[in-house]
This record gives structure tokens, C-alpha cells and sequence, in this order.
């Protein structure tokens, strides 16, 4: 279904105007980004496409040309490389983004809904890149099940339990506010899995959220389906990777600190050595059930 | 503490007047114990629901048979898994079927099904319980608070099947009060079962050996917990000392429970086998399978145990050799997961909007054209090849019949062994009839009744055979040309099929 987008394309790319750029030029351009649009399509699979990355390393102004059209289609790129192809994700508002409600249906309407299947995305990244090292490491592939995703968010969840415990404090959320509620008890509170007629998990279910998550992610090329251990699992691309570093954890990175959450402490300003103390207390706390 | 104290010279409190509620610890105590109250809600539910389904059901206790269905649950509970569904409705059957004997067995299915089901929930979509109640805020403020539990909860197991786990909430209401420190618990259970089998007091000790197997389940748990954490982060885990000190804690805890339980067990034998009373008998008996499964799971605790060492090696390898690398600045957990948790759900979505937003890749908008569309509709379904090839003609050799005996034989001696079941015989007398057909037949006769003297029971049961041929050695010896060994005494015994029928639907 993307020919017809790749037909579309020539004509944002033949504005820039430049000194000596033939039509040809454009339509292979064009090609380039078309190529980028079908994330499963591996670079090494396809001899055009490769010969197309390479003319975009070698070549300036193919690579201008290149990187036009694809901001013109409402496409941001993220990198360009024999390993990852021609990176590209939609950026805000353009056709090719994914919207929560044509996502799941229940999460346009149901708040808890909504953000379950959020902080699915969310811990299956943190699964898939534990540390911030494996974020940086271009080399590095993430591991994951389905039902390890959940156990983990759930593990997180049962130490706030906890420690709220701990504390004395009363999450039971006021019956008149349930937007109030903290997070992590929608989580709890919703089931793992459930029988049902057709031995398939119960789409409301946290698993079965998280199984479309990574179905979904599967689809668009950051996770290869690896078995069917723990309810499935998956390894991690080069794409998934960069989607993470490059876009959706510094977007939810800037929202969490609009909301007024600063998550680094103020005595370690300097992120990089930091790093390992600040995630080794936090992950240490939240990771082991048992009282040290 | 209840005031923001802008100014700091008005005494504090004093001036409030009564206050609306007692202080906020009592008011604490008051809402565990509502909670705690909340978690038998459900039971007493299931006796006042019982008349509304279609039948006559208000013979059965059904608050007795979820709280055996919880205990069932909590005692099958692996290290892995969880209780299988269909196990936990058959081992409920007996105890239904006993209230109710004169009821079809079917019906005491549907009541075992309907019970597991509304612990577990299903109609819901969280598959949980919520209790309403209300508690004082700190400011005086009367505040309604939605309460939600589970009893029973379903979980993934291997394979895509679903098994079934009971909650904290029940077994800390449900199960007995485990709210403690599980290996001093453990301990403390386990010195009172020995005591109480030392002075001969069984029921109490069945009952100690049950409370031990709790500790024992939610031991294990605790453990399984621990070492899942530590294969997700070396670094995040202690291993220079907290975890090596836990695991070898955990070591010494099963090797010493171990030594403990066999001695227990030893013992519990002993009672079992020199005792007179049929009662205490059975008791001991139970105990002993009490005690053997408590020790098949400290065995497999102790395999767990023994993984863990290892795998932090490899995990150190994977993780903290690799040369260094500049880090991205972000850390998924520390910077999102772990911020956003904690926050009223309402603000802690906007972040996983962005998060998924930004996260979830790009999907080409699918377009249709007519012309494909018309063209599409118009074309004929392509057959599908979905028989595979041909499977080639096996090529058979007859094997030649090299058996000892023929089946006229075998039908001969069969006919001999037909023996009333009130006329035993000796083997003597049958070998000599025998080889009065057939100089072979003897053999075939002294094999079958050699057989016979270990009959397979066991078989017999599960197939329902209505009756089973047996040999009993008296002592008399065999006198026979060809024979030796003990002249046997050879009769067949009826067996109760219906009886075992039903005891096998019951056991199933």
C-alpha cells in the first residue's frame, strides 16, 4: 500500500530547487524515503536500497534532497545507515503518526485504558534497554517476553505498594475522584491474564495489552519475534532503538518535567557519572521484593 | 501536623475544639480492619447469591467451598506456576458431592465452576473485588475510598495455558494471619509440629503441618521474586554481600529444613505404622503426604538456589565487562518508569501519551482505489494446495509369528484359570488338567499363575474390571515333575466395577 505514497512524493521534492537536480534525482530520493516507510524491509535484503544509502553517504546533495522530501511528507529522520536503512517516523500530526484511538478503541474513551496501553509501550522500552547504556550502544539488542514486561511493571508496582505501606499511607483512591488514583494501582488492579473460550488471552488483560504492544511493535519494525516462550518474545532493531533515544523518551522526558517531576535529584546535576547511582538505588528499590 | 503553620505563636491545637474523629492511627486500624473485613465479603456473597441461580442450590455451603477452594489453590501453587482450573474443581467435587450426595455429579461440577468463578470474578474486567469505605482525612474531612482486591487471580503460565494463584489479601484474611516474618514463622511452625507428634497429638499436628506448608508456599515465592529481579540488572542487585548472604541464608534454610522433615517424616511413619486407631492412622498417613510435598519443594527451591550463582556470572559478563560506552543520558526506568508510577493516574497519562506518541513508529495510511477495489471483488478465490503431497504407499513386511504359545492355547488355559469365585483351586491340580490337553499348555498355566500372584490391581481398577484372578502362596510346596517352588493357590476375586467407577470420578 505504499506505492501510491510513492507516487505522491516527487512533487514536495521538486521545490528545493537546487543547482543541478534532475527529476531522476528526486524520484530516487523520493524512492529512498519509500524504502524508509517499510520498516521490515531489511537494507541488506534489497539491492537498490542499499545502493540508494550509499549514494545518500557518498553524495551531499542527495542526502539534502533526500531529507527534503521526507520532512515535506511529515517524516522526521532519524538516521541513515547500512544497519538501520532510512530511519524515518512520522512526526506530530503528519499521516503517518498512530493515534491512541485507532489503536485500541477502549483507550479513546477510558482514561485507565489509555494509559495502560501507554505504559505498556513504556515498559517494554525500559525492558527492552535497561540501562542507559544499552540505550547508547548501537550494538546492543534487547531481549523481552510478554510476560516478563508485565512481571516487571508489576514488581515496580508491589514496591510503591510497599513503601506506601511503609509510610502508612492509604492509596485507596477517594471514590468521587478517580483520576486521583495513583498510577500504579491501575496496574495491580487489572488482571494478568484469563481463561477464555479460545485459549487466547483477554485483550483487557495486562498481558494481553502488552502482547499488542509488541505485536504492534513487531509491525513496525522494532521488535522481531523471536519464540513463543512467556507468552512470546522478542529482540530488539537498530529502529527501535533510535525511535527510543531519538524521539519518544525525550518527548516523555519533557511532559514528565512539565508536569513539575524532576526524577534526577539536585546533588547530581551532572547526568553522565551520576547515572549509575541514581538508576542502581532506584531500580535496586524498586527490583527486589525483599526488605534489605 | 494536621495545620500548614503559617504563624508560628498560636499553640498548637489546643484551641481546635473535640475533634471530628479519633486520631489518625486509630482510624488506620479501623480501615485495615474494614479492609480485612471487605475480603470475606465475597464468601458471605456467594451464600446469598446461591438463590438466585436457576435450581435448587440452597443445599450447598458455598462459603465453605470457596474457602476450600482457596486452600486448594494455595497448596497447589509451584514455584513456576500456579494451581491447574480443571484440578482445583475436581478435588472440589468430593467435598460438594458430600453435601449433597443424592445430587448428579454434574450438578456438583456446576457448583464447583460457579464458586471458582466468582472468586476469580470474571465478569469484570479487572477480575477483581472493590469494597467501599470511609476514613477520616488528617484535616477531619470524611473521605469514601474505593477498596479493590482479588482472592483468586489467574496468571500465564508456560505454554499460553492460565493458572490460577491466591492473592496476598487472601491468604493473609482467608488462609490465617501469615502477616509475619516468614522464616521465623516457619520455624516456630515446625518445632510445634515435632512437639505435637512427639506427644502423639495428631489432629494438632496435621493442622501445624498444613500452617508449615503455607510458609513453605510463600517462601518460595519470596525467593522466585528475588532472583528474577537480580537477572534484570547485575548492578542494581548487591551481590558483594546482600545477595550471596541471602542465598546462602536460603541454602542453609532448605538444607535445614530438609534434615528436619525427613526426621519429621520418620517419625510421623512410625506413628502411622504402629498405630492402633484407624483415625490416627489416616491422620499420619495424610501427614506423611503433607510433609513429602513440602519436602519436594524445598528441593525444587534449592535447584532455584543453587541457577543463581551462575547466572550472575553470565549476567556480569553481558553486562558490567563490556567496555564502557558514553551513555545516552537517559534511563528509561529511573527517568520514566519509576517517576510516572507514582503519579495520579489523570498527569501520569499525559507522559505515556507522549511516550507512545512519539514511540509507536509510523503506519502508512492505507488508500484504496476503485479500479483495485472492483478488480480485487472480481477475482476468483486462487485454490489452495493445503493437502500437502502425496504420502508414499508404506511398504509392510509380515513379521513371521514367533510367539511361544498359540491363542487356541492361550484361550485353553484361559478357560482353565475360569475359576468360580467362591472355588479356589490348587496349581498343582490345575497343571495336571492342563497337561492332560496339552503336553505345552502347563507352561503357559504356571506362567499366568505366577502372575497372578502379584495381581495388577491397579489396572484392573482403571479399567473396571469386574473381576481379577490372584495366586496366594500358603506355604505348601509344589510337587511336580516339571515344576517347582510353591504350589499356589489359585482363585479369582470379584471386584466392585460400579463402586470403583464412581470412586474414580470422585478421585479424577
Amino acid at each position: 500500500m505504499t506505492e501510491p505514497a510513492d507516487r505522491s512524493e516527487p512533487e514536495p521534492a521538486a521545490t528545493p530547487g537546487g543547482s543541478a537536480v534532475t527529476p531522476a534525482d528526486a524520484a530516487d530520493a523520493a524512492r529512498l524515503v519509500a524504502f524508509g516507510l517499510q520498516p521490515k524491509l531489511q537494507p541488506a535484503r534489497d539491492q537498490e536500497y542499499t545502493e540508494l544509502l550509499r549514494r545518500h553517504r557518498e553524495d551531499p546533495v542527495f542526502a539534502r534532497l533526500a531529507d527534503a522530501v521526507a520532512a515535506g511528507l511529515g517524516l522526521v529522520v532519524l538516521e541513515v545507515s547500512p544497519r538501520a536503512g532510512m530511519a524515518v517516523t512520522a512526526a506530530e500530526d503528519s499521516v503517518f503518526a498512530v493515534r491512541m484511538g485507532d489503536y485500541a478503541r477502549r483507550a479513546a474513551t477510558d482514561s485507565a485504558d489509555r494509559f495502560l496501553h501507554g505504559l505498556a509501550h513504556l515498559a517494554v522500552a525500559a525492558l527492552a534497554f535497561p540501562r542507559p547504556e544499552d540505550l547508547a550502544d548501537d550494538g546492543y539488542i534487547g531481549r523481552l517476553s510478554v510476560n516478563g514486561v508485565d512481571a516487571f511493571v508489576r514488581q515496580a508496582c508491589r514496591r510503591l505498594e510497599e513503601r506506601a505501606a511503609e509510610q502508612g499511607e492509604n492509596t485507596d483512591p477517594a471514590t468521587d475522584a478517580p483520576g486521583l488514583e495513583a498510577a500504579w494501582r491501575i496496574w495491580v488492579r487489572r488482571s494478568a491474564t484469563g481463561a477464555t473460550k479460545d485459549a487466547r488471552r483477554p485483550a483487557g488483560s495486562t498481558t494481553g495489552i502488552v502482547g499488542k504492544a509488541v505485536a504492534f511493535l513487531t509491525d513496525s519494525g522494532f521488535l522481531q519475534r523471536t519464540g513463543d516462550d512467556n507468552g512470546g518474545t522478542y529482540r530488539t532493531t537498530a529502529r527501535y532503538q533510535l525511535q527510543v533515544r531519538d524521539m519518544a523518551g525525550s518527548a516523555a522526558m519533557a511532559e514528565l518535567l512539565e508536569l513539575g517531576v524532576v526524577p534526577v535529584t539536585d546533588g547530581t546535576a551532572s547526568l553522565l557519572p551520576a547515572e549509575d547511582t541514581d538508576d542502581l538505588e532506584l531500580v535496586a528499590d524498586a527490583g527486589l521484593p525483599f526488605h534489605s | 501536623m494536621t495545620s500548614p503553620a503559617s504563624t508560628d505563636s498560636v499553640p498548637p491545637q489546643l484551641s481546635a475544639g473535640p475533634r471530628p474523629a479519633p486520631g489518625p492511627a486509630a482510624d488506620e486500624g479501623l480501615a485495615r480492619r474494614l479492609r480485612a473485613l471487605a475480603c470475606t465479603a465475597p464468601l458471605h456473597d456467594l451464600d446469598a447469591r446461591k438463590a438466585n441461580l436457576a435450581g435448587e442450590y440452597s443445599v450447598y455451603g458455598m462459603a465453605e467451598v470457596a474457602l476450600a477452594a482457596i486452600d486448594l489453590v494455595t497448596l497447589n501453587m509451584d514455584f513456576d506456576t500456579g494451581a491447574d482450573h480443571e484440578q482445583i474443581v475436581a478435588r472440589l467435587i468430593p467435598r460438594i458431592s458430600a453435601q449433597a450426595p443424592r445430587r448428579p455429579v454434574a450438578e456438583h461440577e456446576r457448583v464447583a465452576r460457579w464458586v471458582l468463578e466468582n472468586l476469580i470474578n470474571v465478569g469484570s474486567v479487572d477480575r477483581g473485588f472493590r469494597a467501599v469505605y470511609g476514613t477520616f482525612a488528617p484535616d477531619g474531612t470524611y473521605v469514601r475510598r474505593d477498596y479493590d482486591f482479588k482472592l483468586v487471580e489467574e496468571v500465564p503460565g508456560p505454554g499460553g495455558t492460565v493458572y490460577l494463584r491466591t492473592t496476598d489479601e487472601a491468604v493473609n484474611v482467608l488462609v490465617g494471619a501469615l502477616d509475619t516474618d516468614v522464616t521465623s514463622a516457619q520455624i516456630a511452625a515446625e518445632v510445634k509440629l515435632e512437639v505435637l507428634i512427639n506427644r502423639g497429638r495428631l489432629a494438632d499436628a496435621q493442622l501445624a503441618a498444613e500452617q508449615a506448608r503455607y510458609r513453605t508456599v510463600q517462601y518460595s515465592e519470596t525467593l522466585r521474586r528475588a532472583l528474577d529481579a537480580t537477572r534484570r540488572n547485575v548492578r542494581a542487585v548487591d551481590w558483594l554481600n546482600a545477595v550471596p548472604d541471602m542465598i546462602a541464608e536460603a541454602l542453609d534454610h532448605v538444607a535445614d529444613r530438609y534434615r528436619h522433615e525427613n526426621a519429621i517424616l520418620t517419625n510421623i511413619r512410625k506413628a502411622r505404622d504402629e498405630s492402633e486407631d484407624p483415625g490416627h492412622k489416616r491422620r499420619a498417613a495424610e501427614l506423611v503426604d503433607i510433609v513429602k510435598d513440602c519436602i519436594r519443594r524445598h528441593t525444587q527451591l534449592q535447584s532455584r538456589l543453587l541457577e543463581a550463582g551462575p547466572l550472575f556470572r553470565a549476567e556480569q559478563d553481558r553486562q558490567a565487562f563490556a567496555t564502557p560506552m558514553t551513555t545516552s543520558g537517559l534511563d528509561l526506568y529511573g527517568h520514566l518508569v519509576a517517576p510516572v508510577l507514582p503519579l495520579p493516574v489523570e498527569r501520569a497519562v499525559r507522559v505515556t501519551d507522549a511516550f507512545f506518541a512519539r514511540g509507536t513508529g509510523l503506519r502508512t495510511p492505507v488508500s484504496v482505489r476503485v479500479g483495485d477495489l472492483v478488480d480485487l471483488l472480481l477475482t476468483p478465490p486462487v485454490e489452495r494446495e493445503h493437502l500437502g503431497a502425496e504420502m508414499p504407499e508404506p511398504d509392510l513386511i509380515a513379521t513371521p509369528d514367533d510367539s511361544r504359545f498359540s491363542d487356541e492355547q492361550l484361550a485353553a488355559a484361559t478357560e482353565l484359570l475360569d475359576l468360580p469365585a467362591d472355588a479356589p483351586r490348587r496349581l498343582s491340580g490345575l497343571l495336571t488338567e492342563a497337561r492332560r490337553r496339552d503336553p505345552e499348555l502347563p507352561y503357559l498355566v504356571a506362567l499366568l499363575a505366577v502372575h497372578a500372584a502379584s495381581p495388577p490391581v491397579g489396572t484392573a481398577y482403571r479399567q473396571g474390571e469386574e473381576k481379577l484372578l490372584f495366586a496366594v502362596d500358603d506355604g505348601t510346596e509344589l510337587d511336580d515333575p516339571e515344576f517347582g517352588g510353591a504350589d499356589l493357590i489359585v482363585g479369582t476375586a470379584l471386584l466392585d466395577a460400579a463402586g470403583m467407577a464412581a470412586d474414580r470420578t470422585e478421585a479424577a
